[in-house]
């Protein structure tokens, strides 16, 4: 096997057994990387020097543990000190940092190798990555597809083998979607599990880091590290980060999982529900316990997050105005005009969408018909889930409604794009943990379950899927590139 | 002011809570730094920067709660508040809007003899915005310079009830809000830095009518005197406004202290939209009963209690405790004086006579004054003892106050100090009864008013500086031999 | 429905956005399109409903009021676009 098809614990082993040095395993990467990006584009800015920098100093340590010289990659939401963090926009396209992400610093701690920032919908606002200021990113299994998105560098650059494992941030499904549509794991861990300090902020409560990897193991190991308690993140929780590879024991029998009728219906692809339903077929022969749940709630899941979400989002992104980073107008001849034109000139059409549709839900007079309505609905989305889990352990839907669809297939009405996310927003919105990982294929391209736990229940999530993994290969398939 | 109308007035006050470190970041608080030197990429609106709260602010609010009768709810949040300005790096405000930390309350002012109480209506917590500097004035200047080190730095509003009717009854709620806060250890309240500062909401309305006027909302007010001109002056114009049968405009003014009067804020015209909604990177605050008990326990001495404890320990009247306890500072010199000198009258007439004029007249603070209350004590034994008489005394004190110098080093050194050795003053007097043999006969023959004319002959030689009480024992003596 | 172009330019002034004539037309459709579907949120009866803002069950997380060094002054002002006397430049605001 090749060193880029291999995973987060094998490249350890390797690594640790003095097989192949850590400055061998970058460059690798990098030529993997060199050789794919003309046609993947996951890569938004690669650190190679720096990389191979830092290999070279851990080798000469020569002390491989934790994550010591296993290569990596952020999307390029997580700031990071000294190199350029655009959010995909040209607001931010030279912007500097001087500080690092909470989860990304972790991971350098423990000896992990930044290869570079990885492309996504500009701040994070769409499930293409075809909103990107800067280009598309292509899905390694078919590159005239879209990765999914938000995360869709991330979802790619794991999948096509550029990077071991990534980190991204899933809001309304922006890393189960584009895990699903690029066939890896993709976890979004539960709200407060994961600090968002140094993650450029699109909707507060709602956003949440996660990890992509190509199998629940890295997974875990990823998670065991990022997760815990930031203090410079109030809303990250104090609570004790159990050993997520401890839960990978295979073992599901007696485990109950709920499968909510009302996410295979809603323009859910039957190929799609069929795929799900063979692997709740398997879970039951690994002697789990299935039965259909209700989440009765649920079709209101996506209108009530297409008003929180970018209400958050207009304040948040408020603060790019020109006055002390980003993109500026020097032309404006007062400070209004100057702040509108830099915004204008400096956000894509998406973003100013979803900006204008904050604003207005929040405007004096439509406050409560809005953004109040829409909190009193997410309660009982979260109240729906509450129920289900004083009976189940796990719920079990489709990832996406569909496979991967074709670039600029979807580009015309807002609406159509936004019902990509409709299985994934509920978690968002009840702030619990969710997991893609691979199930099936339909026509040559992947398709994802998701597993949604109880809060701060990583530990089962890990558990089923690991449990999956062992008596189905889904996990081993790789994209063909475009090489047929 | 025209005898049909009622003048109705609020006021909003921001005080500077007394942190060392910023609302949501450990960025130090000081005062006077050089520009953006005091930042981090948190109070300077970073990407990515989330807030966390300051746990002191906190209890500095519910302190403040406890001093001003306040409830303190159990559960309060935060919110942003949105709108662009320069100033503001986040373009929102992390405030609080609907559920603020302290709810309700009132303060006692006392004008003319008159307690009045006036309600408060709530405190909320809040961070400050950065500083713009100007060219001159912001309506000409061509560009603002943006300096962040007030940025977040933690405040607290504290909105009154619309219940005061004169400016004199709204510069006394805004001088015991002052004392109440600077007792309570919150805030330092210094307006001219900025860290005690207020906006006047102003309307009038004719006697008798239910309903508020339009008000105006007057900002700018840095010093107690501009409060109370403002307001004087916005009465004024509103009432000759509508006498001349205009409309009152609700808007935001500025007071132009050179102009000594308001002037309309408005520019471009632009609606005001907070869009106020949950701050979601905060958890709300749960504050137990015990907390606050335990605030409660360390409350140091409040005004009220101060007042009682002069009245009633020491027979001030009700008015001298008033004034003493209008500053912590200015007790604490009361206190520190009586310690020395126990009759609380003189020193509290010495305060609020000769002090005062003398703070008044340099524009000073008793913290700033080089004048120590031992000093002042020592000063008034000396004049007890006959060693100065009470005029001089009154000199000494200014020199005391101007150099902080000893009143007996003073005394010397001015060569003011009262003459009672006796030998020295004998001969004095049998001088000048031997140059008046005259008078004293007539002295002797029952003349009474002959008394009077050695002791002003005495007094004429001695360049006032003999001691009367003693020259009056030596001066009898002498002339009965 | 679609929102009016006046409310567009409203909500456009409030967000500080800068917008053409075309975009003006294209907001005012796409915004009335997605308030449409948000309004299915009215068949649920709600009254009584505590809103969600605040989705975990924590409190009080605070800090203690201890001072840190914050950013170097040439650092933090590296990102920016016009700086004078160690200041933000700024166009004159009125």
């Amino acid at each position: 096997m090749e060193l880029h098809e291999l995973t987060v614990h094998e490249l350890h082993e390797k690594l640790a057994g003095r097989e192949v040095s850590a400055e061998e395993l970058v460059s690798s990467f990098f030529s993997r990387i060199n050789s794919l990006e003309p046609k993947l584009r996951a890569f938004l800015t690669i650190t190679e020097e720096k990389a191979l920098m830092r290999a070279r100093e851990t080798d000469k340590l020569g002390k491989y543990e934790g994550l010591d010289g296993i290569p990596f990659a952020l999307k390029d939401i997580f700031c990071t000190r000294g190199i350029k963090t655009t959010c995909a926009s040209k607001i931010l396209e030279n912007f500097v940092p001087t500080y690092d992400s909470t989860a990304g610093r972790r991971l350098e701690e423990q000896g992990g190798i930044l290869l570079g920032k990885l492309n996504m919908d500009e701040f994070a606002m769409g499930s293409s990555t075809e909103h990107s200021a800067f280009y598309s990113t292509c899905n390694p299994w078919d590159l005239e597809r879209v990765p999914g998105g938000s995360s869709g560098g991330s979802a790619a650059a794991v999948s096509a083998g550029e990077t071991p494992f990534a980190l991204g941030t899933d809001t309304g499904g922006s890393i189960r979607q584009p895990a699903s549509y690029c066939g890896v794991v993709g976890l979004k861990p539960t709200y407060g599990r994961v600090s968002r300090w140094g993650v450029i902020a699109f909707a507060s409560s709602l956003d949440q880091v996660g990890v992509f990897s190509k199998d629940v193991r890295d997974c875990a190991i990823v998670m065991s590290i990022i997760a815990g308690k930031d203090p410079l993140d109030s809303t990250s929780v104090e609570l004790e980060v159990p050993d997520y590879s401890s839960f990978l024991d295979g073992n599901v029998r007696g485990m109950k999982i709920g499968y909510p009728r009302e996410y295979f219906q809603q323009g859910v692809e039957e190929s799609i529900k069929t795929a799900v339903m063979q692997a709740l077929k398997k879970y039951e022969e690994m002697g789990a316990i299935i039965e259909e749940v209700s989440l009765p709630h649920s079709e209101y899941a996506l209108p009530a997050y297409y008003l929180v979400a970018p209400a958050e989002a207009s304040a948040n992104l408020a603060r790019f105005d020109g006055v002390r980073y980003g993109l500026r107008d020097f032309d404006a001849e007062n400070v209004i005009d100057m702040f509108s034109r830099s915004r204008s000139q400096g956000f894509g059409n998406e973003v100013k969408r979803r900006i204008m549709l904050g604003t207005y839900a929040l405007s004096s007079g439509y406050y409560d018909a809005y953004y109040l309505k829409a909190l009193k609905v997410r309660r009982l989305i979260a109240n729906d889930f509450e129920k289900v889990f004083n009976d189940y352990d796990l719920i079990v839907s489709p990832t996406a409604p569909s496979p991967a669809f074709k670039l600029g297939e979807q580009t015309g009405d807002p609406l159509t794009l936004y019902m990509n996310d409709i299985l994934t927003v509920p978690v968002n919105m009840a702030g619990l943990p969710g997991m893609s990982i691979p199930c099936g294929l339909v026509n040559g391209l992947p398709v994802g379950m998701q597993l949604i736990g109880k809060a701060f229940d990583e530990g089962t999530l890990f558990k089923a899927a690991h449990a999956f993994e062992q008596n189905t290969d889904y996990h081993k398939m790789r994209p063909t590139l475009g090489v047929k | 002011m025209s005898k049909e109308f009622e003048t109705v007035i609020g006021l909003e006050v921001h005080a500077e809570l007394k942190t060392a470190t910023k609302a949501f970041c450990s960025c130090t608080t000081t005062f006077g730094a050089e520009p953006n030197t005091q930042v981090c990429p948190v109070c300077s609106g970073f990407p990515g920067m989330l807030p966390v709260l300051n746990r002191k602010m906190v209890e500095l609010a519910i302190r403040t709660g406890i001093a001003l009768n306040s409830e303190i709810p159990e559960i309060c949040k935060f919110d942003r508040k949105n709108y662009f300005y320069p100033d503001l790096p986040k373009a929102y405000q992390i405030s609080q809007y609907d559920l603020p930390i302290c709810q309700g309350g009132f303060l006692d002012i006392d004008v003319d003899g008159e307690q009045k109480r006036i309600g408060i209506t709530r405190a909320h917590l809040e961070e400050d915005a950065g500083k713009l500097v100007h060219q001159g004035d912001i309506t000409t200047t061509p560009f603002s310079l943006v300096d962040l080190n007030r940025s977040g730095v933690p405040l607290l509003e504290i909105v009154s009830e619309p219940e005061m009717r004169s400016a004199r009854e709204a510069r006394a709620y805004m001088e015991k809000l002052r004392s109440i806060l600077l007792f309570a250890g919150v805030s330092d309240c210094k307006m001219q830095e900025g860290s005690l500062r207020c906006d006047a909401n102003v309307s009038v309305r004719p006697v008798g009518q239910k309903e508020f006027g339009t008000r105006t909302e007057t900002k700018n007010l840095n010093s107690f005197r501009s409060l109370e001109r403002a307001i004087e002056y916005e009465v004024r114009r509103q009432i000759e406004a509508i006498e001349d049968g205009e409309k009152i405009v609700q808007e935001t003014r500025t007071w132009d202290e050179e102009k000594q009067q308001t002037r309309s804020m408005r520019s471009k015209e632009e609606a005001h939209d907070y869009r106020y909604f949950p701050e979601p990177d905060l958890s709300p605050l749960k504050i137990s009963r015990e907390w606050i008990a335990a605030i409660a326990s360390n409350m140091p001495e409040l005004p009220v209690q101060a007042r009682r404890r002069l009245v009633e320990e020491y027979a001030l009247p009700e008015y001298d405790a008033a004034i003493i306890t209008l500053s912590p500072d200015y007790l604490e010199f009361f206190d520190q004086c009586i310690s020395i000198y126990n009759d609380a009258k003189i020193v509290s007439n010495w305060m609020m006579s000769e002090l005062n004029r003398l703070l008044n007249q340099n524009n000073m603070e008793i913290s700033d004054c080089r004048l120590k209350p031992a000093d002042l004590a020592q000063l008034l034994k000396l004049i007890d003892d006959g060693s100065i008489s009470g005029k001089m005394a009154k000199t000494v004190f200014e020199e005391m106050f101007k150099s902080g110098k000893k009143p007996e080093l003073i005394i010397k050194e001015k060569g003011m100090a009262l003459i009672s050795d006796e030998a020295t003053l004998i001969s004095l007097i049998d001088g000048i009864i031997r140059n008046n043999t005259k008078v004293m006969e007539d002295y002797r023959n029952g003349k009474e008013k002959a008394f009077g004319f050695f002791v002003g002959q005495i007094m004429k030689v001695s360049k006032g500086q003999a001691n009367p009480a003693v020259v009056n024992k030596l001066l009898k003596e002498r002339l009965s031999q | 429905m679609a929102l009016t172009i006046k409310e567009v330019e409203h909500v456009a002034l409030l967000a500080r956005l800068e917008l053409n004539a075309d975009e003006k037309q294209t907001f005012a459709e796409q915004m009335g399109t997605i308030l449409d579907y948000a309004n299915r949120l009215n068949e649920l009866d709600t009254d009584g409903i505590e809103p969600l803002s605040h989705i975990l069950p924590v409190f009080n997380v605070l800090r203690d009021d201890e001072v840190k060094p914050g950013s170097p002054r040439e650092e933090i002002l590296s990102n920016a676009p016009l700086l004078e006397d160690q200041q933000y430049k700024v166009p004159k605001i009125i």
